[in-house]
């Protein structure tokens, strides 16, 4: 064996080391919340757990299902307002816009995906609570505002995906349609976007991702009542306030069923993005 | 050329820049319908240049600058009226690196009709068929229509982005050195491909390789750092060149 070899192997190993300690801590973590978050499932029963309606931890009732509802509800309000405006700046900042006006907002939409985000909850609980309460009705605190703040905070990471993956698409196809006399709105729409579509989908699934296991900015502006909204005007809870609220003071089985809820997100989470790759992948192939 | 002549392009005093750089320099000339017209020259005198002029490509580049005329079916295509879309439409332009659009090969064929709000399903089914046939392509690829055209071989690409031309009956198609990313047999058989279309469609076509102008071609040009230095019938362009520098080129002595 040369020496170079032997530096290779030493560096293959190193590397491995680094990876495997990097995922085992991972490993570790899951480990650790299944352990604490099952066993009062199976005691209660699953079914009790996912489908069960009251949240009264002091009473030995540990039904998520409005949680679950709500993370649900206000992740997808977040998508419905998040992707278009993140897709439709990107659109305009790559295609339509001049070269310097994208090269200057593109850091400026970066950078705030940097805000921490009791800002934005802050922001949200300073103007949008109010401007709902007076002009929509309710309490202000309400699925919607915490739609709206989330769209806004998942913003950055789509619409700078978005840029990337829209860059990347080789000139050749937008010389080949415009030459064929297609509009360049056509062409965005009929070549760039899907040539663009699996980084778009990345991006959308990382804006789900953080906008599903946000807590801070929520818990500010969506009124945290463990009940199924019945209107988008009404409050709501999610899986992470609900752990973010009670942690501090939980203890015995109100704390196992707090990690019950965290085991809920992980597998909702792990679903989602499933079913988020495995559309782009079908989209793809055909 | 039998028959009554007709100048379906007329280019007069083209000039044009990339922001200071004059990268045409006054070209005057012709092109005739149903003819082939070849354009040879050293690398980057223009050629690319001046087949994009022809069907205002090089609009879309930044800080590119046209002056002068080109009329297309007697009309000035630089004139501020002229609608843009149709005239891409009726001149159509074959790249050098095949370039399907990552859809599948029936989409690719289909485009330019959707585009232009041509979607009546038989019609599109049928323009579909005649051009892949017109490229020798519908045998190939009847089955694998709905597949991804980026599958396809270079050739098969290069074929179906023709192919994808022709499903707009374009009055004349442009071709910037269509062969050079085929191997020799390939690019035969896209040589054959061109005689053939000369029956239906004007060809200009850009290329580096004297042996193809000489082949396909009915009417050769000569650029050199921006200027046409000679235009006439391939035959006698290469045989007996009037100009001194074309006749170095053609025989190699060139630099
Ligand atoms: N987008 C552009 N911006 C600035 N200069 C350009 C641009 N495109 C071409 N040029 C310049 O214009 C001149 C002509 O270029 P063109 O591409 O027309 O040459 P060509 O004859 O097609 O060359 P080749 O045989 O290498 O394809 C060259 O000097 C080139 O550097
Ligand atoms: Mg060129």
């Amino acid at each position: 064996m040369t020496k170079i070899e032997r530096n290779e192997r030493l560096i293959r190993l190193c590397l491995l080391v680094v990876a495997f300690s990097a995922i085992s801590v991972l490993a570790v973590i899951t480990i650790f919340i299944f352990e604490q978050g099952t066993p009062i499932m199976f005691k209660y029963g699953f079914k009790n757990f996912l489908l069960g309606q009251d949240w009264y931890p002091s009473e030995k009732s540990f039904g998520l299902f409005p949680m679950i509802v709500g993370s649900l509800m206000v992740t997808l309000g977040a998508l419905i307002i998040g992707v278009p405006l993140g897709l439709a700046s990107a659109i305009f900042l790559t295609e339509f816009s001049n070269r310097r006006l994208a090269r200057i907002l593109k850091p400026f939409i970066e950078l705030l995906a940097g805000i921490p985000s009791v800002v934005y909850g802050f922001i949200g609980l300073m103007f949008l609570i109010p401007f709902i309460r007076e002009n929509l009705g309710g309490p202000g605190l309400s699925v919607l505002a915490s739609s709206i703040i989330l769209g806004v905070m998942i913003l950055p990471t789509v619409t700078s995906i978005a840029i990337d993956s829209i860059r990347a698409v080789p000139d050749s196809f937008r010389e080949g349609s415009i030459a064929l006399g297609a509009t360049k709105w056509q062409t965005v729409k009929m070549v760039i976007l899907p040539a663009a579509r699996s980084g778009i989908v990345a991006g959308v699934v990382l804006g789900m991702g953080r906008a599903i296991g946000e807590t801070m900015a929520v818990i500010m502006v969506a009124g945290n009542a463990a009940a199924i909204p019945d209107s988008i005007l009404a409050p709501v809870r999610t899986l992470t306030s609900n752990i973010a609220l009670e942690m501090a003071y939980a203890s015995g089985e109100h704390r196992q069923a707090l990690f019950a809820t965290g085991v809920i997100l992980f597998v909702i989470i792990m679903i989602l993005n499933t079913i988020a790759n495995l559309t782009s992948a079908r989209q793809k192939k055909r | 050329m039998i028959g009554t002549v007709k100048n379906i392009i007329e280019v007069k005093n083209l000039y044009v820049y990339y922001a200071k750089f004059q990268a045409l320099k006054g070209i005057n000339l012709n092109i005739q319908a149903n003819c082939i017209s070849a354009l040879i020259g050293p690398s980057g005198c223009g050629k690319s240049t001046f087949l994009r002029a022809l069907n205002r490509m090089n609009d879309l580049i930044e800080g590119a600058r046209t002056e002068g005329q080109v009329y297309f079916d007697g009309k000035n295509i630089y004139h501020p009226d002229t609608d843009l879309l149709t005239l891409r439409r009726r001149v159509g332009m074959v790249f050098q690196r095949p370039n399907p659009f990552p859809l599948s090969i029936e989409d690719n064929v289909t485009y330019g009709l959707k585009v232009h709000g041509l979607t009546a399903r038989n019609f599109l089914e049928e323009r579909l068929y005649r051009s892949l046939q017109a490229v020798n392509l519908w045998e190939e690829l009847k089955d694998r229509l709905d597949e991804n055209a980026l599958k396809l071989t270079g050739e098969q690409q290069q074929r179906l982005c023709i192919a994808r031309l022709l499903a707009l009956e374009p009055e004349v198609v442009l071709m910037d050195e269509p062969c050079s990313a085929l191997d020799p047999m390939a690019t035969g058989r896209i040589e054959d491909l061109m005689y053939e279309l000369k029956k239906d469609y004007t060809i200009v076509i850009v290329t580096h390789n004297m042996q193809q102008a000489a082949r396909v071609s009915d009417y050769t040009g000569y650029f050199l750092l921006g200027d046409l230095v000679e235009f006439g019938e391939t035959n006698q362009i290469f045989t007996s060149p009037q100009d001194k520098r074309t006749e170095d080129y053609i025989t190699g002595r060139f630099g």
